[in-house]
């Protein structure tokens, strides 16, 4: 194992030590404890910057199942550390954060830090791994871990219903995954990452495994990134504790999708299927989410559809920037601008997101409430946290001088040159993408804005908030702060990261750009001139303030579309009436009866042999091989039918038992005739024993019983005629299908010779195949021995009494 | 009242030999005309349930003092005992031997070790018919 696998490692190692450190060091917040591993492990990646800066891949391989081609390979390039850094660093902040959110005393401290370490772990996994199986591995990890975070309060009915929702719809999205990356392996017969995507071709684009295992790769990144419909799970997952909030569901498992879908890029980005869906659903996605979080009146509701909307407009960059790979080179990176954007809102998202939902979860905590019904006029009580929140939501609704402002302007510029492409139609439909963006632009700026305002101005009401608020404690304030300032750098300083993280970051998703040593020049600056991207901008802002002041009068437009197709009841339906339609269907057939199951049986019995006679066109009869048929066999034939035909009828149960033994009787008579004494010797006393068994049930029937005849039932009559025709046409079939001799003539020769006994059946039946002889007298013993414990061992009738 | 059952009871006493007699005949003749194991252990059973019809239950236990599960374990014995002997001989599993012996009373007798897991066929037939049958009984009184 290398360092990089033992970093991967280690917070999993660390979440074993949770609980010990927990219980022998009360004293001290366990999250101190756990502070220095996410700082060391990005101290640590931070040491890979130089790499990637010159597009190098640091790759290590430790061999798990090398049979299946499954090894736990690590691969640690421009796009991966861009996670990594956002993984250890938001995850550093959030653990500090959440030493001062969760009392020491109040909450079970080490099931949330071994959750939460888990899940780091898990992350790390999945932005680093290169054998998809691992990649798998970990996904699903993440997902168990964000289950386990958002229940973290388990005695609370949401949290439940939250997270088994996210648990539900995630576990869907990753097995759709699965199903994506076997259907990968088909095509390009390896689980690597980095080999699958250097095998891309055109050949491949024609395969007809492509659409299909896109389709899941892309259903199983959807449903991680809360993208349309999928994004039903996220508003629930607000019931986890809030620093979980802020690092799961803001900063890093929800942007596994991203992940996902940037690194496919270079393998499906060419086809216009992943154009149209990545795009189409992330801008669906990203106009649905904000215009959502308006109506929302939970602060925390508020922050998951933003982040809901956020994630659509990343996945709708990434859509539109995989267009660029249509070109072979750009000299003015005019078309990679998207996945520029892409790579920089993402970062900018973990930042401003990240501390919007401490800020949140802060104004929680010192008020008791996050409802903006009951919250007013906090400002002067918490001038910091409202300074942050500032700072955060103008970011978010791109204003200056925040580096949100410099995204969307990014943002504003690909969707505008998307119809300077020239590709899949987009002259026509093109014109769309500037429009929808504009439009989602106006609502995340609303509602940025009712973040900041509700709360924080207008009046204050102490008698709706359970206590009184005040500034929070410095150590609840200073990951904010961090990531706030780090908002405010960007914006200044914006090519701090272009050379350094964004580039190396492009050249893993557009790799077939780049040749040779040739890597991209970004360059962000906060000012254009005069473009049409300020313009838009400035129309966001004019309508986004007019819109937002005269809210209530239009709030009345949520109310057009009915409650009552809201995904989330197409979600509750789904759940119900599968359960209930189940319930139906097995009560339906599991009826208890053992009639009916028999009829099933029955019925399969006689339908498959049916079948696999006609479909075999197997029945024959031969009549050359028969032997006369003597009075003898033609008077017990009639006997034992009309026995049967008579038990049918029978009105007693006496009468039945008797004919069964008169049956008995002739079947042994039969053996007499057809020359096998031993059988009918067995079969006379063996019918006797069983019709004495027979006459005992029958006296020991409950008193109160009517004798009647067996009742007619069409349906038991054409089954059992069903049955018997069945049977008979095989055994016809059979006997007409001699396909060998027998090999009882070895018997004849060698009963003497071999054995030294003259009785040949006695001989096979102790000597040669005294192997069945054997476990038919224990079969005989288990029976005495059931018998015997069935009468004499009834313990519980017993105690009824 | 309890019924006068002389002639049944004499009867029995009688036809019990020889049905006994005529069950042990059937286990050893077994392996040259019909019979075996399992018919002669049928046979005796029905010997015994006869005299069990005959006298009552409680006699019989008391004159036969027999735990029909320890007959049935000893001929299953019996049974896996003589297939595995054959492993020591370094021959398969369940493979029998047979040859003239020179016995002290006897003289030449032909001896075959088929006859031993027989014997367990016939032991575990008597115990398991015994044992239903004195388990229902008993259940009923």
């Amino acid at each position: 194992m290398s360092l990089l696998h033992w970093a991967i490692v280690s917070p999993f190692i660390f979440a074993i030590m949770v609980p010990i450190v927990y219980k022998y060091f009360r004293k001290i917040h366990t999250g101190w404890f756990i502070l220095p591993l996410p700082i060391l492990l990005f101290s640590y990646f931070l040491s890979f910057l130089s790499n990637t800066r010159e597009n190098q891949v640091t790759s290590e391989t430790l061999t798990w199942i090398p049979s299946l081609g499954i090894d736990f390979t690590v691969k640690v390039d421009g796009l991966g550390l861009l996670f990594t850094l956002l993984i250890t660093g938001i995850g550093s902040l959030v653990v500090l954060y959440s030493i001062y959110y969760l009392g020491k005393n109040k909450e079970k401290l080490n099931t949330f830090y071994t959750y939460l370490l888990l899940f780091m772990g898990a992350m790390l996994g999945v932005v680093l791994s290169d054998n998809l199986i691992v990649l798998y591995l970990f996904w699903e990890l993440t997902s168990f871990s964000s289950f386990f975070l958002i229940g973290f309060w388990y005695d609370r009915e949401k949290s439940r219903y939250g997270a088994q929702k996210s648990m539900l719809i995630t576990v869907f999205g990753g097995l759709c995954m699965l199903g994506g990356i076997i259907l990968l392996y088909l095509m390009t017969g390896t689980y690597r990452l980095s080999e699958i995507i250097s095998l891309v071709s055109p050949e491949l684009f024609e395969h007809y495994l492509f659409i299909p295992a896109m389709i899941f790769i892309l259903l199983g990144a959807f449903t991680k990134s809360a993208q349309f419909p999928f994004h039903i799970w996220l508003p629930d997952a607000m019931e986890a504790p809030t620093p979980v909030s802020a690092y799961l569901h803001s900063a890093t498992m929800v942007k596994a999708g991203i992940y996902l879908v940037a690194r496919f890029t270079p393998f499906f980005g060419e086809s216009p299927v992943w154009f149209w869906l990545v795009s189409g659903v992330g801008l669906l996605t990203l106009f649905w989410g904000s215009f959502n979080a308006v109506k929302q009146t939970d602060l925390k509701s508020i922050l998951a559809f933003s982040t809901v909307s956020q994630l659509g407009m990343i996945m709708s960059l990434l859509g539109v920037g995989s267009a660029a790979l249509h070109f072979e080179s750009i000299p003015d990176s005019y078309f990679t601008v998207a996945t520029t954007a892409a790579i920089f809102h993402l970062f900018n998202h973990a930042t401003f997101k990240g501390s919007l939902f401490m800020v949140v979860g802060i104004i929680d905590h010192e008020t008791g409430t996050r409802d903006i019904r009951k919250l007013g006029g906090l400002m002067t009580f918490m001038p910091i946290t409202f300074t942050l929140s500032i700072i955060g939501a103008f970011s978010m609704a791109g204003l200056p001088p925040f580096n949100g402002f410099l995204s969307k302007e990014m943002f504003f510029t690909g969707m505008v040159r998307v119809q300077e492409m020239g590709l899949f139609n987009l002259e026509t439909w093109g014109i769309l993408f500037p429009i929808i963006a504009w439009i989602a632009s106006i609502f995340t700026f609303v509602y940025s804005m009712v973040l900041v305002f509700k709360p924080f101005t207008g009046k204050y009401q102490p008698e709706k908030l359970e206590k009184k608020p005040h500034e929070a404690p410095l150590g609840m304030l200073i990951s904010p702060i961090i990531l706030a300032s780090l908002v405010i750098i960007i914006f200044f300083f914006p090519d701090l990261l272009s050379e350094s993280i964004i580039a190396p970051a492009m050249a893993s998703i557009l790799p077939s750009l780049l040749s040779g040593t040739e890597t991209f020049h970004v360059h962000i600056s906060a000012w254009h001139g005069f473009t049409i991207e300020l313009f838009m901008t400035i129309g966001v802002v004019a309508l986004g303030t007019i819109l937002f002041l005269t809210r209530e009068k239009w709030k009345q437009v949520y109310n057009i579309f009915p409650e009552k197709l809201a995904f989330n009841r197409l979600y509750n339906g789904l759940i119900e009436s599968s359960q209930r339609l189940s319930h139906t269907f097995t009560n339906m057939y599991m009826n208890g009866s053992i009639r009916s199951y028999l009829i099933y049986i029955f019925a399969f019995f006689t339908v498959i042999l049916a079948t696999t006679l006609a479909v075999k066109d197997a029945f024959t009869v031969n009549t050359t091989n028969l032997a006369p048929i003597g009075v003898y066999e033609v008077l017990l034939s009639l006997l034992i039918v009309i026995g049967c035909i008579a038990i049918l009828f029978a009105k007693s149960r006496l009468t039945s038992i008797i004919l069964l033994g008169a049956v008995g009787y002739t079947v042994s008579l039969f053996y007499v005739l057809f020359r096998a004494p031993d059988l009918a010797l067995t079969q006379l006393v063996i019918e006797t024993v069983s019709v004495a068994l027979f006459l005992l049930c029958f006296y020991h029937l409950p008193k109160k019983r009517n004798e009647e005849r067996i009742r007619f039932k069409l349906t038991n009559l054409l089954i059992s005629i069903g049955v018997g025709t069945m049977v008979t046409l095989i055994a016809l079939s059979a006997h007409s299908n001699k396909l060998f001799d027998s090999i009882s003539q070895y018997y004849v020769e060698n009963t003497y010779t071999e054995a030294a006994g003259k009785n040949m059946v006695n001989v096979i039946l102790v000597d040669f195949r005294g192997f069945d002889t054997m476990f038919e007298i224990t079969v005989l013993a288990i029976a005495a021995i059931g018998i015997f414990s069935m009468i004499r061992l009834r313990l519980a009738g017993r105690k009824e009494r | 009242m309890k019924t006068n059952d002389i002639i049944l009871q004499a009867c029995t006493k009688i036809v019990l030999f020889i049905i006994i007699l005529f069950s042990v005949h059937m286990f050893f003749a077994g392996h040259y005309e019909p019979g075996g194991g399992f018919i002669g252990g049928l046979m005796t059973s029905g010997a015994l349930v006869l005299l069990m019809l005959a006298f009552d239950m409680r006699t019989i236990k008391k004159i036969l003092p027999i735990d029909y599960k320890i007959l049935t374990a000893i001929g299953l014995l019996f049974a896996v005992g003589t297939a595995a002997g054959a492993l020591f001989f370094n021959v398969p599993f369940l493979t029998h031997a047979f040859g003239h012996v020179d016995l002290p009373i006897l003289g030449d007798t032909s001896l075959h070790t088929a006859t031993l897991f027989d014997l367990g066929v016939y032991f575990v037939v008597i115990g398991v018919t015994m044992t239903i049958i004195q388990t229902i009984g008993e259940d009923g009184e």
